[in-house]
Order: structure tokens, then sequence, then C-alpha cells
């Protein structure tokens, strides 16, 4: 494992810390009746409102449509994530410290593992929101409607536009994660060749 | 008496002597009375946009104040002060009611006249917005970044609280001087015994401590009447300047008998060296009797508290802190320049407007330059004080303001025009009619140290053919003029609600973005208070019912409510638990003698409901909240006295039991 990929695996657990203090994924949500809109931040350890109070104004909104009240206390994976994380960062600066190529491809396969499960449980807990409905007492029932926000990228929900995005700790982990890539990558090119060479 | 200079332009309706109007022709240069093409572009504030000033504008007989945007003069808010204000429960809710209250019980009404934004260094703050009560005197504070009325106090011994609020450079004091001179302490006696027994007085507020608004000290004054007044600043620090009239002590017929002097009085008054004389212990504290209302900031519920002393003195205890200015002839305005040199005043039935120098008036007094003396109180020569006079300005100078660059602005009342003119030569530069018969007049900070010379506001009395007719009474009116350039132009009339007496206008990003957008439930203290619907209930302390209820859209909790009965006076407190800007609920219920609620989110407002004859109430949301806001109704069922149903309230979400012998505190007042 050549210096630079192990400097990289460094400085990847070193930016994968600021997802303990930066929010992960944002999503923004904007209706003629909310032009500054309201807006939810996802962390490690809790969702909350981009404002104070947004969180608590979401939640009464979707009770308009059945939705569950989103209840961070109620998400079990909000209590454990910090110490995956805190794993990922400690085992990152292990593999760093020991420069064996092959201990990082086996924990870029459990880190790329992770993250993936991470996506999808994210994904899961909108699906299960954005369908899971009251149909007894929601106020409004459209047939077929159901409000799962994107993973990426934008999508109108009855009246509010829904915009899901990284945030601030989600582009860190995103930087880091192209950081480790660049240390498998450069890992696998220089294997063969002489350690001695910079490229 | 108007005098119709323009009537060609106006189309004004006509009344006047010949020599009035041959002297006002010949004394005006026809400026200002043509609309440019731009005026539009000049005050069109595209929708979505914000106006760059607020203007808080006096609503005259209708007691409150009424906040406008300039530019444009679109009406932003009415903010009730003096005046119960039924849209949005104003002194009909219990937690409102003890606002009206005064040491002669509730009054629903009052006169407001001038309002004064607070000052620090001399400049509009905007932190908070002080106006006087005229009939029942009072003065009001009004926070601006609730746009509410937070506190009000009574102002003991006076009769007619015209000189009032005005203020000092760092908001140290709001000051009140009586319109009407009274016996102190008010007592019975023939009113042919004026002379004798009739004071003046003129009482400094303490307005920097919110909550806390106190008479810091009174001073009686010869029995004149007090009219206006302003704060030194600059070279005057210290000093404060209170306009009179009727220094002839007239009882009776007033217009005739109170016009015979040629010259009545300014008083300049050094309210440092009256601190000192209070701290000497030279005011005794006098029995007194006098509230003071406030509104608790965690409960939001207003108190009432009976004052009983005042410290007192008569301004002859105190040497050296009162001087008589002579000034022609029963001056309205008493109106410092920028600086604090300059001191103009309005002589309403003068035909000059005489302007004071402070420098002049220091050196005055050092050489003793008196020509007599009223009640102990030095009176200088007129001369001795004066710096100039402006010649033939006009008919009835009332008030005048400042652009900051040198220029004062005078109304005139009887010619109907703005006038303008440079300090220090007293030439008239130039004029602008009125439509009509202007009163006060305003620039932004143009009572300050740091006037804003963008525009000036005309408050207009009289508006006859200017809008569509509506009736005998029609429509009050203001006018806004660009004085950024050498000609004053007009550029737009708006309509008014109330009398716009007196403004004050601001720059909007002094208060803009201070806004609070909602009452925080986790801070809120309030006696009644249901956090969430869990902790609503109903509960029955004799033939008083308390109901806590909750509204959020779109619905009230409980919305079925039974066990009232015929005799019962029921308290709905109801709590709004939106936590968002812009989402009030409003509460009524069929047949409340008491208006309704308007509830601001997180807030909890409670309405006195006694109903008369048994059956079902419906009550329901007033304030348009949301899509199923027709569905945010509810009854409550009232039966015969002694009837056996039981007290409870529910929701659809089921029954909730009657919570019982809840020693919940008692409703506060």
């Amino acid at each position: 494992m050549p210096k630079s990929a192990r400097i990289f695996v460094a400085v990847a657990a070193l930016l994968m810390s600021a997802g303990f203090a930066l929010p992960l994924w944002r999503v923004d949500l904007i209706a003629p009746q909310y032009p500054e809109g309201l807006g939810m931040l996802i962390r490690v350890n809790t969702v909350e409102g981009v404002k104070e109070q947004d969180l608590n104004s979401i939640n009464n909104l979707n009770h308009y449509i059945g939705m569950k009240r989103i209840e961070p206390d109620a998400i079990p994976e909000l209590k454990y994530m910090t110490a995956v994380l805190g794993a990922l960062i400690g085992t990152a600066l292990l593999v760093a410290a020991i420069g064996n190529r092959k201990v990082l491809y086996g924990w870029c396969v459990a880190f790329s593992g992770v993250l993936l499960a991470g996506l999808y449980d994210y994904w899961k807990w909108g699906y299960e929101y954005g369908h899971d409905l009251d149909t007894v007492n929601a106020i409004i029932k459209i047939p077929d409607m159901t409000y799962q926000p994107p993973l990426i990228g934008s999508k109108q929900l009855l009246n509010f536009t829904a915009t899901s995005w990284p945030a601030s700790g989600g582009w860190a982990l995103v930087i880091a994660t192209a950081l480790v890539a660049v240390a498998v990558w450069q890992s696998v090119r220089r294997t063969p060749v002489s350690p001695g060479r910079v490229a | 008496m108007i005098v119709p200079k323009f009537r060609t332009l106006a189309g004004a309706g006509v009344i006047a002597s010949a020599a009035l109007l041959a002297f006002a022709c010949a004394k005006r240069p026809s400026s200002g009375g043509l609309i440019s093409a731009d005026a539009a572009k000049a005050v069109y504030v595209a929708p979505g946009s914000y106006d760059e000033f607020y203007a808080f504008m006096s609503g005259g007989f209708n007691g409150q104040v009424s906040v406008y945007g300039l530019p444009s003069g679109r009406r932003l808010k009415t903010i009730p002060v003096f005046s119960q204000y039924p849209e949005n429960g104003y002194g009909y809710s219990e937690e409102t009611k003890p606002m009206l209250n005064t040491s002669y019980g509730f009054i629903p009404w009052d006169d407001s006249h001038h309002p004064a934004l607070s000052q620090t260094n001399g400049e509009d703050d905007g932190r908070w917005l002080f106006i006087n009560a005229n009939n029942t005197p009072r003065i009001a504070r009004i926070d601006l970044t609730r746009f509410e009325t937070d506190e009000i106090l009574e102002i003991p011994n006076a009769g007619g609280n015209h000189g009032s609020p005005y203020m000092t450079s760092n908001s140290e004091y709001v000051v009140s001087a009586t319109r009407f001179s009274v016996p102190v302490p008010n007592t019975d006696m023939p009113i042919a015994d004026y002379k004798k027994g009739f004071k003046g007085q003129i009482s400094f507020i303490r307005a920097d401590q919110p909550g806390k608004m106190r008479v810091d000290f009174q001073m009686l004054m010869p029995g004149f009447d007090y009219d206006l007044a302003r704060a030194g600043k600059g070279k005057s620090e210290g000093w404060f300047f209170f306009s009179m009239y009727n220094t002839e002590q007239a009882n009776s017929l007033l217009e005739v008998n109170a016009s015979q002097n040629d010259k009545d009085f300014i008083a300049a008054v050094n309210w440092k060296t009256l601190e000192a004389c209070v701290k000497a212990g030279k005011a005794k504290s006098t029995p007194a009797s006098y509230v003071h209302n406030y509104v608790d900031e965690f409960t939001r519920q207003a108190h009432s508290e009976t004052i009983t002393s005042v410290p007192q003195f008569a301004a002859k205890d105190c040497p050296g802190s009162v001087y008589f200015l002579p000034t022609p002839k029963s001056p309205h305005g008493a109106d410092v320049d920028p600086t604090g040199e300059y001191i103009a005043a309005g002589g309403k039935l003068a035909s000059v407007v005489p302007v004071h120098s402070f420098t002049k008036l220091q050196k005055a007094i050092a050489d003793k330059a008196f020509e007599g003396e009223i009640e102990g109180i030095p009176v200088l020569k007129y001369e001795a004080t004066l710096a100039g006079e402006v010649k033939n300005p006009g008919l009835g100078p009332l008030h005048t303001e400042f652009d900051g660059k040198g220029y004062a602005y005078t109304s005139f009342f009887i010619s109907s025009e703005v006038v303008k003119w440079k300090l220090g030569t007293w030439e008239v530069v130039d004029r602008v009619p009125t439509y009509y018969s202007v009163g006060h007049l305003t620039i932004p900070g143009g009572g300050t140290m740091k006037p804003n010379g963008k525009y000036l506001i005309a408050m207009n009395k009289i508006t006859k053919d200017r809008y569509l007719p509506t009736g005998p009474e029609l429509t009050q009116s203001a006018q806004l003029y660009d004085i950024s350039g050498d000609k004053m132009k007009l550029l737009l009339d708006f309509p008014t609600e109330g009398e716009p007496h007196y403004a004050q206008a601001i720059e909007a990003k002094k208060i803009k973005d201070k806004q609070v957008k909602f009452y925080k439930l986790a801070d809120s203290k309030a006696a009644h208070i249901s956090r969430s619907e869990k902790e609503t209930g109903l509960s029955r302390d004799g033939k008083k019912v308390h109901v806590r209820m909750t509204a959020i859209r779109s619905h009230f909790s409980p919305d079925n409510i039974e066990g009232i009965q015929v005799g019962d006076t029921v308290l709905f407190h109801v709590t709004n638990l939106e936590q968002d800007w812009d989402v009030p609920h409003g509460f009524a219920v069929m047949g409340a003698q008491n208006g309704e609620l308007l509830i601001l989110p997180g807030e909890t407002r409670t309405l006195q409901w006694v109903p008369r004859k048994a059956g079902i109430y419906p009550m329901y949301c007033t304030d348009f909240c949301s899509a199923l806001h027709q569905e945010m109704q509810g009854y409550v069922r009232v039966s015969a006295p002694g009837s056996g149903v039981a007290l409870s309230g529910i929701t659809s979400r089921g029954p909730q039991a009657a919570a019982k012998a809840e020693a919940g505190p008692k409703q506060k007042q």
C-alpha cells in the first residue's frame, strides 16, 4: 500500500468524523404557503428541523395525509449509527496505520457495505413513511398517491416540492469515499511496479 | 378657514376671505401642485417587494396606531392601544382587559395623538413606540418586535395628556404636559376659581425600562394650557421645550379669551437640573391614585396595579430649571433642529415663524435678561433668545420638522401648505399645497439628530373632494412628498384609518428583521395553558367553569362540551398549539357578549362567556387557518340550572373525563 494511499485513507477517516457534527442529508419542502421552505436535517443520531420548529410543522402538515409523526426516538438506527460511524473511522485509521493493501481491500468491502446499507435503510424509512398511511383518519386521500420523498433529487408531493440531497456531513462522506476509492486504485495500480517511483 | 388657492388644479371648494386669498396668492409661486409623470413610479412597490420605511400613524380619535409602508402608503396593520379592538380581542379577552383599566375603571376608548419612537444617541432605534392618550391621560409603550401594546401608564394630576410623549435622545424619559390645567389634587371647586386653584403639570416618565414605566417626577406649573414639546439634543441635550397657550388663564370661550396676549410662552426646562433637585430630595411624595398596566412576558397576561403617590414639586422650588421664552402667538410646535441649536415655534395665530437660539438662551440666562417672573419662573426677553423670524411664511403655522440638510419644513393649517425654509437665513425656499389643512407633518427621523430627508408626510384634517365620497363622513388622508431635491414634489395621497394626527417613520431595516414569529409553547407560563391535547380539560369551581382547550389545524380539543348550566360563567382558555409563523386561530361562540379571541401561535387566550338560555351553542374558528378551517367547529351544550348533565368535553378520539377538583391557579388580572 503506497504511502499516498495510507494518507488518503487517514484523511478519509478525518473527513468521516465530520459526520458526527454535520448533518448527513437534507430534505427541503417548498409550497406556495411556505415560500421560506420547511426542511429536515438527518444527522447521525437524530432528525431535526432546519429551523427550530420545522419538524413539528412538517409533522402537523403530515396529519392531513395520514403520515405517521416523524419521531427521532422511534428510529432505532439513530441510536447506534454514531457507534457504526466511530467504528468505520477507527478501522480506517487502523488500515492506514497497518498499511497492508489486502487489509485495505477487505476494509473497503466492509465500508462500501455499510454505506449501501445506510442508504438502503434511509430509503426504506422514506418508503415506509410515504406508504404506511392512516387511511381511516387521513383527511386528504388520493387513490394510489404515496408520499415517499426522493433519495436524491426533487419530487412534487401535492402542494410541496420535496428536494432531497446530501448535506455538508454527507458530502464529507462522499469525498471520503472518493479518497478511499483513490487509495484502492493507487494500491491496485502500484502493486506490480516499483514502489520507489511516484507518478 | 380654508383658502382655495389651487382651485383650478384641485377643483377645491370655495370659501375664503378676500384678504386671506390676496395674501396667500401674493406670497406663493405655483409649485408642487402638479403631479410629475414619474410620481407613480416613485411610490410603486412591486408585488412581493417591501416598502423602504415603516410609518406609524396615530389614529387620532380611534385611539390606536396604524402601520403603513412608505412610499406605497399601503396599510399593514392596526395596533390596538387605547381602544378595544374586536378584530383581535384586545380589551375583550381576559388577558388584555387589564390594559384598559384606569383609576376611573375600565375605559374602552381614547384619543391617541403623538407617536414617539425610542432613541439611542439621538437616533430612532426601532425598539419601542410610545403614544399618548389625550382624554384619560395615559402613555402607552408598544413593542416593535411584536407590534403590540405592552404597557400603559396613567398620568396623575393631568387633564388631557396632549404635550406627550416626546422622547429624550437616549430614551431616558418621555414626558406628559397637561393640556387642561385642573385642581391638584383634583377636587370640587367653582370653575370660576380657575386662576386661584387650577394648576398645570409636566411629568417626566422613565421610559427605558420595559414593564417599569413610572412617573419619575412631576413639576407643578402655572395654570396654562400646555400643548406640544420636543427634547433638546446635541447642544441642547439635557433640556426640554414645551409650548403653551392660554397664558390668559381663561376658562371659557378659549377661542377668543385665550387669543388675547400677543405672546404666550415656550418653557425651556432643564431636566438634568430637575433630576438633581429630585436627588436632593426636593420632590415630595404626594398622594395620588393612578394605574400602571403591563403585560407579563411569559404568561402574556396583562396586570393592572394602582400606584398611590407621585414625586412632585413646584417649578419654583428647583431654581434654574425652568424659563419662559415669550413666543407669538398660542404656539403649537416647539421643534428642535437636528443640531439642538434652534427651537422653531408654530404660533397658530402668528404672522411669522419665530426661531429661538439655544446659544442665545444660555447667554440670556447668564445675563439675567429677564422681563419678569411668573410664579417664580423667570420670563426672558423675546429679543434675547430670538435667532430669527421666518417672514410671511403662510397662515396658521403648526409644526416643523427638519431634513438634516439645513432646511426646515413647517405645516400651515389655514393656508393649507407645507413651507420649506432655510435655517440661519430664515428665507422661504419652497412651498407646496396640501389637500387640505395639514396639521402635523413627519419626516423619517425629522425630530431627531439624524433625519432621513427623503420623504415628508403631510397629515391632513380635511379631504373634501380628494376621494370618492362616502356620505357625510369622508375618509381621512395623508399625503407623501418627495423632499430629496430642491423642490418638494407631491407623490401620493393615501387614505388613513382614523385621524392621522401625527406619525413617526423609520427605515424598515431597523425593525423588520427583529420580528417575533410565534410564542414558544415551552416558554409559556400562562396560567391556563394546555401544552398538548392531553393537557386539556374542564373543571368547575362553583358557578365558574374553566375549559382548557387547544386549537391546531383544523380542530379544537375538546370540541363537544357538556355540563354547562344557565347561570354559569364559562372561561374558555384556548391555547394555539401551532409553532409556526402566520397560523393564528380564532375562537367564537354563539351569543358571546364579549367578542372573539384571536390566538397567536403558542399563545393562550381566555374568553368569558355567560350563556343566558339552555340549548346547543355552536363554536368555531374565526381566522381562516387551513384548508379545513370550515370544519374547525364544535358544540357547547347548556342545560338548565341544577340539571344532572355531567361536565365533560370530548373530541372524536374518545371521551375525556372531567378533571375533578382541579387546584388550578385562579384567574389572575
